[in-house]
């Protein structure tokens, strides 16, 4: 089996007196796809934020490749290899595309290693970053030049540039066309086949059942699922919560 | 273009600018100079925190006076020469901005902004009530007519000031060129974006403090010499925290050279208007053109030059 590469132990999280998360227990293989599902206020984000460090949990253990992460802010736990997407694209509007996958590279890959590279390398990294999401052509271009797609693409791009060991990809699909949301499955595919564990946050449940080898899903703050994914849809407690059967 | 050789010619333009100055031989050039360059400085320090990381300071006046009021202690416990004054104001302004930052950096927007105004009012009340530096009543700081190889001592504060400008511009134009600029945009842009990217949001913001503060400092310094009577009114002054605020604005916040436009214009404009008009219209000046600026040119007069290049591109 595997080694897991996260282990979330009894996190709980509340604001004020509403539960967002409810002692919840994930482990993630190392090079593992997970989809991570639920309605609309079941904790996905509340998770990710958790898992990232831009909530604090307040019980409970985040774990990361063997270590704890729950004071970690959520840059140290970028340089440790835990990366992610924002839902609603977040690019450094001031700066180029360039630029805006530049900033990972110069705080999270540079910082690392303790080597600084050349203005030139880091411009040819850049682009390369860039070619990996089709976003090469527009790479001296600002984030308000961008469609949706091209947004979600460059987000994806940021966090990849990290060179993360685990990518969270929160709804980076909402909104997409078919064909779009295509590109983005086969971008994400491709990066875990380069060895980096993806979970996919998604509503859109054709994409989460093509990609995803283990579904989890929650509701309400709680885990009430976690299995193949074929085995998980059928689970009447999944069908009643939510796919509403 | 390299730091190095941007300081060398800065440094070129700062000699002819003291040698035009030298060359028009009217001492009244000197005096007023002064200031412009003062606010030059100021405005660079101001843009460190509000322009590139977009924490708003409504306490300049509060690191203004803390490196005037070193000053006034220094020169009354062991005089020192005025350039280990501007060394020594701008350390302890930069600590207070240090602190400063550690403890209200958690706080974003309008809180931001009141607490630095809450910073000035505390310091402002500590140096009324502390006698030594002449609290209420003020401190006469007798300053020398002559000083030696320079002669006139204005002129040799107009100097002294046109060398702090170089270094803060040149400071201010190597940090937006750097990892570190670039870490700054991103918290101006969007802290938890910057977060996820790997920038550690609060030490950068913390190193901003710290500069602007010491910056603010060291403009200060040399201020009690300039006005020979320092009084809490004059020292934490409206004016200083609404133009620090101003000409960067109206400059333009994103880049080194729109606070240095934002001074020459302003801080000219109220000379003029101080010798053509009254002293009394310098705040009502600044406050027409902020309104004006804010409405028809957010990004100031640099991001309006960058906008028509873009069009006509």
């Amino acid at each position: 089996m595997a080694e897991n590469l996260l282990e979330v132990v009894n996190v709980g999280k509340r604001f004020g007196g509403f539960v967002a998360l409810d002692g919840i227990e994930l482990a993630v293989a190392k090079g593992e796809r997970v989809g991570l599902i639920g309605p609309n206020g079941s904790g996905k984000s509340t998770l990710v934020n958790c898992l990232c460090g831009t909530l604090a949990n307040e019980t409970g253990t985040v774990k990361f490749d063997g270590r704890d992460m729950n004071r970690l802010n959520a840059h140290q736990r970028t340089r440790l290899g835990m990366a992610r997407s924002f839902q609603l694209p977040r690019p450094f509007t001031s700066m180029t595309l360039m630029d805006n996958v530049r900033i990972p590279l110069l705080y999270t890959v540079q910082a690392r290693s303790g080597i600084l590279h050349s203005s030139g390398d880091l411009d040819t990294r850049c682009i390369e970053l860039l070619r990996l999401v089709g976003l090469e052509q527009k790479a001296r271009q600002w984030p308000r030049d961008l469609t949706q797609v091209e947004m979600r693409k460059l987000e994806l791009a940021r966090a990849v540039a990290a060179e993360p060991k685990l990518l969270i990809a929160d709804e980076a699909m909402a909104g997409l066309s078919h064909s779009e949301i295509e590109d983005i499955l086969a971008l994400l595919g491709r990066l875990n086949e380069q060895g980096i564990t993806v979970i996919l946050i998604e509503h859109i449940m054709r994409a989460v059942m093509s990609f995803s080898q283990r579904l989890v899903v929650l509701v309400s703050g709680k885990k009430i699922a976690d299995g193949r994914p074929d085995e998980v849809i059928r689970d009447p407690e999944v069908e009643r919560a939510y796919l509403g059967q | 273009m390299h730091s190095s050789v941007f300081l060398v010619i800065a440094t070129a333009v700062g000699a002819v600018i003291y040698a035009l100055a030298h060359w028009l031989a009217n001492d009244y050039l000197f005096f007023a100079g002064y200031t412009v360059l003062q606010f030059i400085v100021l405005a660079t320090a101001w843009n460190i925190l509000g322009g590139y990381t977009g924490y708003v300071n409504f306490g300049s006046a509060a690191f203004f006076a803390l490196g005037a009021y070193t000053s006034v202690f220094f020169h009354k416990a062991y005089p020192l020469p005025i350039p280990v004054l501007i060394l020594i104001g701008g350390t302890i302004a930069g600590l207070v901005g240090l602190g400063t930052g550690y403890l209200t950096l958690r706080l974003r927007g309008a809180f931001f902004a009141i607490a630095t105004l809450a910073l000035a009012v505390v310091l402002q009340t500590l140096i009324v009530n502390w006698d030594f530096v002449g609290g209420s009543r003020g401190a006469y700081i007798i300053r020398p007519r002559e000083i030696a190889v320079i002669g006139n001592y204005i002129q040799y504060l107009f100097l002294i000031m046109l060398a702090l400008c170089v270094i803060a511009i040149t400071v201010a134009r190597a940090i937006e060129r750097s990892r570190l600029g670039y870490g700054f945009a991103t918290i101006r842009d969007d802290e938890l974006a910057a977060e996820a990217s790997g920038v550690p949001t609060l030490k950068l913001k913390l190193i901003a403090t710290a500069l602007s503060g010491a910056f603010m400092g060291m403009a200060g310094a040399p201020f009690p010499y300039y006005i020979g009577y320092l009084e809490p009114s004059s020292a934490f002054g409206l004016q200083y925290a609404v133009n620090s605020i101003a000409m960067p604005m109206i400059g333009g916040t994103t880049s080194w050279i729109g606070p240095l436009i934002g001074a020459i214009l302003l801080g000219t404009l109220q000379q003029v208007a101080t010798v053509t008009v009254s002293s009394a219209v310098n705040l009502l000046i600044v406050g027409v053109l902020l309104v004006a600026f804010v409405i028809i040119a957010p990004k100031g007069i640099v991001g309006l030059v960058e906008d028509s290049w873009r069009r006509k591109k």
